[in-house]
């Protein structure tokens, strides 16, 4: 009968573990529907972008309460992950904390280290849980994130203070049991954050406190496995991709847009120069611009996935902040979004990108795209390096080649610069006019 | 009777001359009547300082930013391979503008395209002239003591990292220089970027540059520097539907160093 236990765990552990596979390779697909791009240059650079903007949350602290609240949480995360270890060597092995002979006196320090975190995470998820619901945040209230994306938020925060309540009631029941003498139970130092809520457990029986323990050992680690796998669905997936996506940040100028050689090779034979690089050139090209996901790069779509819609984007955007439609947080989510459907379309043996939507029209309006000035402020609020203004640009691409569908007064823009190589409408004979009245003035 | 000098690449070429520097001029310094001046300000630091510069003239084209901002890289590319040519005939190594946006362009978006130059912005010529003593300033010209505030170009700051330059520039001048709220990497765009520009924007709450201008006033400055044709352009549009003009100027930074030169 003993063994029940372990093999309840295993069977868990298995379960949790499939479909999360399942899951990774569903992500995986999804962004692999972006066009190819290679971007493993300076890869020096790239480790301490990583180190920095995503493990050293750098760019987070330009907000810093946000920032300070929310280290907590990931410093709590990472930390109290370490017991996880020995959570799972438990339940496999059927023993009760495994370390705590082996590490003697410190493994009461790392315990009272793991209830501090959480704690401190607790608190935090209530502050954001304040922020998001009742004194309302400006930019965690925009439309974009009606429905799903509001439940979502206020969801993983329920989820992260059960968790760690459930760690608290644990080590609380835990100990009541040890300094009873219950055999299955090691007494530790004092652990301090527990030992506080201990005489909410005080009148129970044995019997019950064991039930309480267990019940809570069990609840939180089938909880951090249920939730490792809800976080394959939820926004919440930037505390894996911010890695992968800070170490693919664009490393160029911010304001270099990225050439088409595809147009380069038909300029040059428009202009009679022999084209040098026609072997690099694609056997067949499908668009001019990104209609549809499977048009932009995978690493576009990577940043869709690794956004955790904290708007601080939209905040900054100059458009979205004078009330146009355009949401930067709205473009990535959009991305994400239909990279998700045809997904699952194509899971079903369904149309995939062949269901006669597409991401712009469908998702992205083209008043929303002919809204940015290209100003950057969206890149550089981002604090996992996510690039908005890449995926608006490429788009603006499709609009104006393939669709022919820019705003009349960009058309007329456009005229003038194929006749008069100027966006106004002026001679071009008269370009060096302003030199007229200087070259007549003396020299002071 | 010695007057400026505007010399062309064409004629230089003609003389078996190369100049230190092209000056690209850009279309809103060409034929924007308010940006001409900047221009003009900009040739007689040139002159003074006995830069060897030139201009391309009419040889001279968009360098094709809107356009490709705009999604049209077909014409972009029309442009840029066509200014190439130009420039590469005329065996050019280092260029100076005045337009952020003509900076970007040639600096970042040439090279893929066969045109490789050392580029740099007009704040940043300007600031090497004063570190090296050539620019005499005086001073005591008429932004002594005042306050001024500089509004940070897209083009320049955040896509280029250049927030130093032009300040050191207004440094200069022995004024008070104050920050607005958003600066530097937190710039708010003056609302004329990606094409903006050229048509009238979205429908919204607010235009940008009003957002912008009201945050200009707010610091109390008696004159706003800029270093970006659109945004001179927009952040006076702004002053004036504020009904300031009396009180608050814009001027480009060249402007500013070419009045206290007293040329």
């Amino acid at each position: 009968m003993s063994f029940l236990p372990q093999l309840a765990f295993l069977i868990i552990l298995g379960v949790a573990g499939y479909i999360l596979s399942k899951r990774i390779k569903f992500l995986k697909r999804n962004i692999l529907l972006g066009k190819a791009e290679t971007r493993n240059d300076q890869t020096d650079a790239r480790w301490k972008t990583m180190l920095l903007v995503a493990f050293g949350q750098q760019k987070m602290f330009k907000r810093f309460i946000p920032a300070f609240l929310h280290l907590l949480i990931y410093v709590g995360f990472v930390v109290i992950n370490l017991e996880v270890l020995e959570f799972i060597l438990d339940g496999i092995l059927g023993t009760h904390r495994l370390f705590a002979p082996v590490l003697g006196s410190a493994y009461t320090v790392a315990m009272n280290i793991f209830e501090f975190l959480a704690v401190a995470v607790l608190f935090s998820c209530v502050v954001f849980l304040i922020r998001r619901n009742v004194t309302q945040v400006e930019r965690l209230q925009k439309p974009e994130l009606k429905g799903w994306p509001a439940l979502d938020a206020n969801l993983i925060l329920v989820i992260e203070i059960v968790l760690m309540v459930a760690i608290l009631t644990m080590n609380a029941t835990d100990q009541i049991l040890a300094q009873r003498g219950d055999e299955h139970y090691i007494a530790l130092g004092p652990l301090f954050f527990s030992s506080l809520i201990q005489p909410l457990f005080e009148g129970f029986s044995n019997g019950t406190l064991v039930f309480i323990e267990r019940f809570a050992w069990w609840f939180h680690i089938a909880g951090i496995l249920a939730f490792a796998i809800y976080v394959t669905y939820s926004k919440h997936l930037h505390i894996f991709l911010a890695f992968p996506n800070t170490w693919y940040t664009n490393l160029k100028p911010k304001g270099e847009m990225i050439n088409m050689p595809e147009v380069t090779n038909e300029v040059n034979m428009m202009l009679g120069i022999p084209s040098e690089n026609v072997s690099e050139l694609p056997a067949e090209i499908a668009r001019f611009g990104a209609k549809d996901v499977n048009d932009l790069s995978w690493i576009n779509i990577l940043n869709a996935y690794s956004c955790t819609e904290c708007g601080r984007c939209s905040a900054e955007c100059p458009a979205n902040l004078t009330g146009k439609k355009l949401s930067p947080r709205k473009i990535m989510m959009d991305v994400r979004d239909r990279a998700e459907e045809v997904g699952k379309s194509l899971d079903a043996g369904g149309p995939g990108l062949e269901d006669g939507k597409s991401l712009l029209g469908d998702y992205i309006t083209k008043e929303e795209l002919n809204a940015c000035t290209s100003c950057n402020a969206c890149v550089e609020a981002c604090p996992v390096n996510i690039d908005p203004l890449a995926i608006i640009l490429e788009m603006r691409r499709y609009v104006a080649m393939e669709e022919s569908g820019t705003p009349a007064q960009w058309n007329a823009m456009f005229q003038n610069m194929e006749t008069s190589f100027s966006p106004w409408k002026f001679s071009p004979q008269d370009r060096f006019n302003w030199a007229d009245s200087v070259k007549n003035e003396e020299v002071k | 009777m010695s007057t400026y000098k505007v010399p062309t690449m064409a004629e230089m070429a003609a003389n078996g001359q190369e100049p230190e520097v092209l000056f690209w001029v850009g279309c809103a310094g060409s034929f924007d009547d308010r940006y001409k001046a900047v221009t003009q300000a900009f040739v007689k630091i040139l002159n003074k300082v006995g830069v060897s510069f030139a201009v391309l003239g009419p040889e001279e084209a968009c360098t094709g930013d809107p356009a490709r901002r705009a999604g049209n890289e077909f014409l972009f590319q029309m442009q840029a391979v066509a200014n190439i040519q130009v420039l590469n005939g005329y065996n050019i190594k280092k260029v100076v503008t005045a337009c952020p946006h003509c900076f970007n362009t040639i600096k970042n978006e040439y090279p893929a395209l066969g045109g490789e130059y050392e580029v740099i912005h007009h704040s940043q010529f300007l600031q090497q002239l004063i570190n090296a003593g050539k620019v005499a300033l005086k001073g005591g010209g008429e932004f002594k003591g005042k306050k001024i505030t500089f509004h940070d170009s897209c083009f320049l700051g955040r896509a280029n990292n250049v927030y130093e330059a032009p300040r050191e520039v207004i440094k200069a001048l022995d004024v008070e220089l104050v920050e607005m709220k958003r600066c530097r990497t937190k710039g708010l765009c003056c609302g004329a970027g990606g094409g903006q520009m050229f048509k009238e924007p979205e429908p919204g709450k607010k235009d940008i540059n009003i957002e912008r201008t009201e945050e200009a006033l707010a610091t109390g400055a008696s004159t706003i520097a800029v270093g970006c044709p659109f945004c001179l352009t927009m952040m006076s549009d702004g002053v004036k539907n504020k009904e300031q003009e009396e009180k608050v100027k814009v001027y480009d930074l060249a402007e500013m160093i070419a009045k206290d030169m007293g040329i």
